[in-house]
C-alpha cells in the first residue's frame, strides 16, 4: 500500500522536494493588514482564542512564554531621539504568516505540517509528534506548542460547552499556531461546491478580521483577480514570491506595503500596510 | 636537545602477567566502586523521575516556552554524540594510520563511544512532546501510506545515529573476541557462560585470525565515514536551517572538530581513572598520555581555529542578525558562559602544551574535566542564544532550565557512569592481544635496532624506563 504510494507519487514527491511547497494552487489565501488602522486593541486576539479553542494558560505561565496566542498583537515603542516619536506604542498583529516557501514544512521529521493547495500550511495535529523543530526554525516564532494539558485547567465545566465544534482541543505535546480559520474557509468551500459556483470574494472572513473594530485586517483569496485583498496587493505593488527591498526600492509615500522579513524569501502570504508617519 | 624517548611500553613484560593484570582488573569490586555505582543509579532515578514528570505533565516542566523550544536536552544531545567520536578516533583512525600506542587504551575508548551514543540517543527521544509516537520518525511501512519526511535534519539524525551506534557496538564487540576467549578461558560461573558465549568459539586458530584482522581493518573502514558523518548531520540540526546562529557554513566541521575534542578530553579523564583505580601504569603509560594529550592539543588548536573564522565571517558578513546575535553572545546575558567556553575551550588546553603538565597526572584530570565543561558549554551557546534573540524582536527572552532539566542532564551522566562501571567490571577494558601484540612488535622492532647498532659498532644507549629481565 505505503510504497505503491510512494512510487506512484514519487514525481510529485520529488517536485515538492526540489521546489518546495505547493504548485497546483486552487486558492492563495492572503491577508492585507493595514497598520495605520490598528489600534491595538487585542479584539482579533480574543476573537482568535474564541473561534479556535485556544487555551487559556494562566498568568504565570503566560510571562513564561508558554501562552497560546495564535493571533499577538506586538507592541513597539519608537526611539524619543527621532523628530517626531510615536506618543504611545505601534502595534502589530502577528500570526502565522502562510509562507510561500514556508521554512518550518521542510524541517518537519514525520512531515506533520505541510502545503495544502489553498496555499496554507498546515499542521495535522495527529500527526504532529512535538520535536518542536517547526517552531525553531520559523522566523516569526508564532508556532505554539502545548506544553501542558490545558483542557481541564482551560475549560472547567460548563466552559466546554461554549468550544467550538468545528475544531479539535489539542492535548499536551502538539503544535499549533493560525490556521486563518480554515474551518471557515472549508465551510464556504464546501457550501460554495454544494451550490456548484466559485467561492465569492468575502465569503471566508476569519475570526480575527471579523472582530477588528476598525476593519484593518482585509482577508481573501489573492489568485482572484478581483478579490479586494488582490487589489490591495496590486495597489502597493507587494508580489508573491518577490524579494524587493520594499522601503529602499519604493520612493513613493503611497506605497505602503511591505511583507516582514521578505529578505529571508520565505513569501509569506500576509501583506503589512506600513503607519502613515509625520517624517516619512 | 635530544630526548631520550620513552618506550610507550614495557616491552619486556610477560604476556601472563597482561593476562592477570587485565583479568584482575574485572574481578572483586572494592567498595569503592560499589559506593560509585549506587551514586550513579541514584542520579538515573532522579533522572527518571524527572522524566516521569515530564511525561505526564507536559514539556513545559522544563521551562520551555516559545522562543525557546530546544534548549539543554539539545545541547547535552549534541555533548553526548561528540563523545562518542573519538572512540572512533582511537580505534579506526589510529588503527588504519598504524599508531600502535593506542592499543592499550582504545578499548574503553571504544565502550566510551557506545555508552555515549547510548546516552545521546536518549534526549532526541524524552524531548519529543508525544514520546509515544516516536517510530513515525521510523520509515516504517505504514498501511496508511504515510512516510517521514526525508527532507528532515531530524530524520537523517535517526538513520545517522542508529548506523553509527549499531557499527560501533558491533566494532567494539568483533574487537573484544580473542580477549573474550581469553576470559572464557580464566573464569568460573556465570562468567565462564557469559564469555563461552560470547567468544563465538574463538580458538586463535591462524584461520580464525586471518578473518578477524579481515573484518577488524573492513569494519575500521567503514566506521570513519560514519563517524564524519554523524555529527555533520547532527550540525545539519542547525545549518539546515535558517535562524542566525544555526545557519553556518563551517558547521560540520565544527562540529567534528568539537566532536573529537571533547571525546580526547573524555579520554583523557577516563585514562587516568582507570590508571589510577586499576593500577594500569604499566599499559596506560604517561608517554601514551603524553600523545593523547598532545592529540587533544591538535584538536583543540582546529575547534578555536574554526570558531575563529565563525566568528570572522559572521562579523565581515554583515548581516544584521547574525552579527546582533553574536555580539549579543559576547556581551548580553550568557556572556559568561561564552566567555567560561572561550576559556575553557581555546585558552586551557595550551596547559597540554607542557611537558610537565601533560605528566602530572592530576593536573590533567582537572584540565579534562574543564575543556569538557568548555565543550558543554559551546553546544549550549549553539543551541540557546539564537531561539532567545532570533530574527522577530518580539519574542526575545533569556531562559534557563528548570530543575527537571537539570535533573535529567544530570541523570545522563549517571547513565553513562553506571554503563561504563558495569563495562569495566565484566569485560576487559584494555586489549589483552593488542598489548601482547604491541610489545611483540616492539621487542622485534628494538631487537632489529639492537642488531642495527651492534652492526655499527655504536654505543647501545641505556634505556630509562624498563626493568625486569629478559
Amino acid at each position: 500500500m505505503s510504497l505503491d504510494n510512494i512510487l506512484n507519487h514519487w514525481s510529485d514527491y520529488r517536485k515538492g522536494s526540489e521546489e518546495g511547497g505547493h504548485h497546483d494552487y486552487e486558492h492563495r489565501w492572503a491577508m492585507a493588514i493595514n497598520l495605520d488602522l490598528c489600534i491595538g486593541c487585542n479584539a482579533c486576539s480574543t476573537a482568535c482564542y474564541a473561534e479556535n479553542n485556544l487555551a487559556v494558560v494562566g498568568k504565570e505561565k503566560f510571562e513564561k512564554g508558554q501562552a497560546m496566542h495564535w493571533m499577538r498583537i506586538e507592541r513597539y515603542w519608537d526611539q524619543q531621539e527621532l523628530e517626531h516619536p510615536e506618543q504611545g506604542a505601534s502595534f502589530l498583529p502577528m500570526m502565522c504568516q502562510q509562507c510561500g516557501a514556508a521554512t518550518c514544512e521542510p524541517v518537519c521529521p514525520v512531515a506533520a505540517t505541510y502545503h495544502t493547495p489553498d496555499g496554507l500550511n498546515a499542521q495535522v495535529y495527529n500527526r504532529c509528534i512535538g520535536s518542536r523543530y517547526c517552531s525553531n526554525n520559523c522566523p516569526f516564532r508564532v508556532r505554539y506548542f502545548n506544553f501542558y494539558s490545558y483542557y481541564e485547567s482551560s475549560w472547567p465545566e460548563p466552559m466546554e460547552q461554549q468550544l467550538n465544534p468545528d475544531i479539535s482541543v489539542r492535548d499536551k505535546g502538539v503544535m499549533e499556531k493560525c490556521t486563518f480559520c480554515v474551518q471557515r474557509i472549508r465551510t464556504v468551500k464546501d457550501k460554495a461546491f454544494m451550490e456548484d459556483r466559485p467561492v465569492q470574494d468575502g465569503e471566508v472572513v476569519p475570526a480575527c478580521a471579523q472582530a477588528c473594530p476598525t476593519s484593518a485586517i482585509v482577508f481573501g483569496d489573492t489568485m482572484d483577480e478581483g478579490s479586494v485583498v488582490s487589489k490591495l496587493w496590486k495597489k502597493h505593488q507587494v508580489e508573491r514570491g518577490v524579494y524587493q527591498k520594499t522601503k529602499l526600492a519604493k520612493k513613493d509615500a503611497d506605497l505602503r506595503g511591505y511583507r516582514i522579513f521578505e529578505e529571508l524569501n520565505v513569501d509569506p502570504s500576509v501583506m503589512y500596510l506600513e503607519r502613515v508617519r509625520e517624517d516619512i | 636537545m635530544t630526548m631520550v624517548t620513552e618506550k610507550d611500553i614495557n616491552e619486556q613484560i610477560a604476556w601472563a602477567k597482561i593476562n592477570t593484570d587485565v583479568l584482575k582488573s574485572m574481578e572483586n569490586p572494592r567498595p569503592a566502586y560499589w559506593v560509585t555505582l549506587a551514586v550513579c543509579i541514584a542520579m538515573v532515578a532522579c533522572a527518571v523521575l524527572a522524566e516521569y514528570i515530564q511525561y505526564t505533565v507536559g514539556m513545559g516542566t522544563a521551562n520551555l516556552n516559545n522562543p525557546h523550544m530546544w534548549d539543554m536536552y539539545i545541547a547535552a544531545f549534541v555533548f553526548w554524540i561528540g563523545m562518542s567520536h573519538s572512540g572512533t578516533l582511537l580505534s579506526a583512525i589510529l588503527h588504519l594510520i598504524h599508531a600502535d600506542w593506542r592499543k592499550p587504551i582504545y578499548r574503553f575508548a571504544e565502550a566510551m563511544t557506545t555508552f555515549s551514543l547510548l546516552t545521546a540517543g536518549i534526549f532526541p527521544m524524552i524531548h519529543l512532546g508525544r514520546v509515544w509516537n516516536l517510530y513515525w520518525v521510523l520509515p516504517y511501512v505504514s498501511d496508511r501510506g504515510i512516510w517521514p519526511n526525508f527532507r528532515s535534519p531530524l530524520v537523517w539524525d535517526a538513520f545517522a545515529i542508529t548506523t553509527y551506534l549499531t557499527a560501533s557496538m558491533l566494532f567494539l564487540f568483533v574487537g573484544m573476541i580473542p580477549d573474550l576467549a581469553i576470559c572464557r578461558d580464566n573464569t568460573t560461573g556465570w562468567r565462564k557462560k557469559l564469555y563461552g558465549i560470547l567468544a563465538l568459539g574463538w580458538v586463535g586458530s591462524d584461520r580464525q585470525w586471518r578473518h578477524f584482522r579481515k573484518i577488524y581493518l573492513l569494519m575500521a573502514c567503514f566506521l570513519i565515514p560514519l563517524a564524519v558523518s554523524v555529527h555533520s548531520i547532527v550540525s545539519a540540526d542547525f545549518a539546515m536551517s535558517i535562524m542566525p546562529g544555526w545557519h553556518i557554513t563551517s558547521f560540520p566541521p565544527y562540529f567534528v572538530a568539537g566532536a573529537l575534542y571533547s571525546g580526547c578530553a573524555a579520554i583523557i579523564t577516563l585514562f587516568i581513572l582507570l590508571r589510577y583505580f586499576f593500577r594500569f601504569e604499566d599499559y596506560m603509560t604517561l608517554p601514551i598520555m603524553e600523545k593523547t594529550a598532545k592529540l587533544t592539543f591538535a584538536i583543540a588548536m582546529v575547534w578555536t581555529y574554526l570558531n575563529l573564522i565563525e566568528f570572522a565571517s559572521v562579523w565581515y558578513g554583515h548581516d544584521v542578525y547574525n552579527k546582533e546575535l553574536l555580539i549579543a553572545k559576547a556581551t548580553g546575558a550568557y556572556a559568561w558562559i561564552f566567555w567560561t567556553m572561550l576559556f575553557c575551550g581555546s585558552i586551557l588546553p595550551f596547559a597540554l602544551a607542557f611537558r610537565k603538565l601533560r605528566r602530572h597526572m592530576p593536573t590533567m584530570f582537572v584540565v579534562s574535566l574543564f575543556l569538557n565543561l568548555g565543550m558543554f558549554f559551546e553546544r549550549w551557546m549553539i543551541v540557546a542564544p539564537t531561539l532567545s534573540m532570533s530574527q522577530e524582536p518580539h519574542q526575545w527572552d533569556i531562559m534557563y532550565g528548570s530543575i527537571i532539566e537539570w535533573a535529567i542532564v544530570f541523570g545522563s551522566f549517571g547513565w553513562f557512569g553506571m554503563l561504563f562501571l558495569i563495562f569495566v567490571k565484566v569485560f576487559p577494558s584494555v586489549s589483552m592481544y593488542e598489548v601482547k601484540e604491541m610489545v611483540f612488535h616492539r621487542k622485534l622492532s628494538a631487537g632489529e635496532e639492537d642488531l642495527a647498532r651492534m652492526t655499527d659498532h655504536a654505543k647501545p644507549v641505556t634505556q630509562t624506563t624498563g626493568g625486569g629481565g629478559a
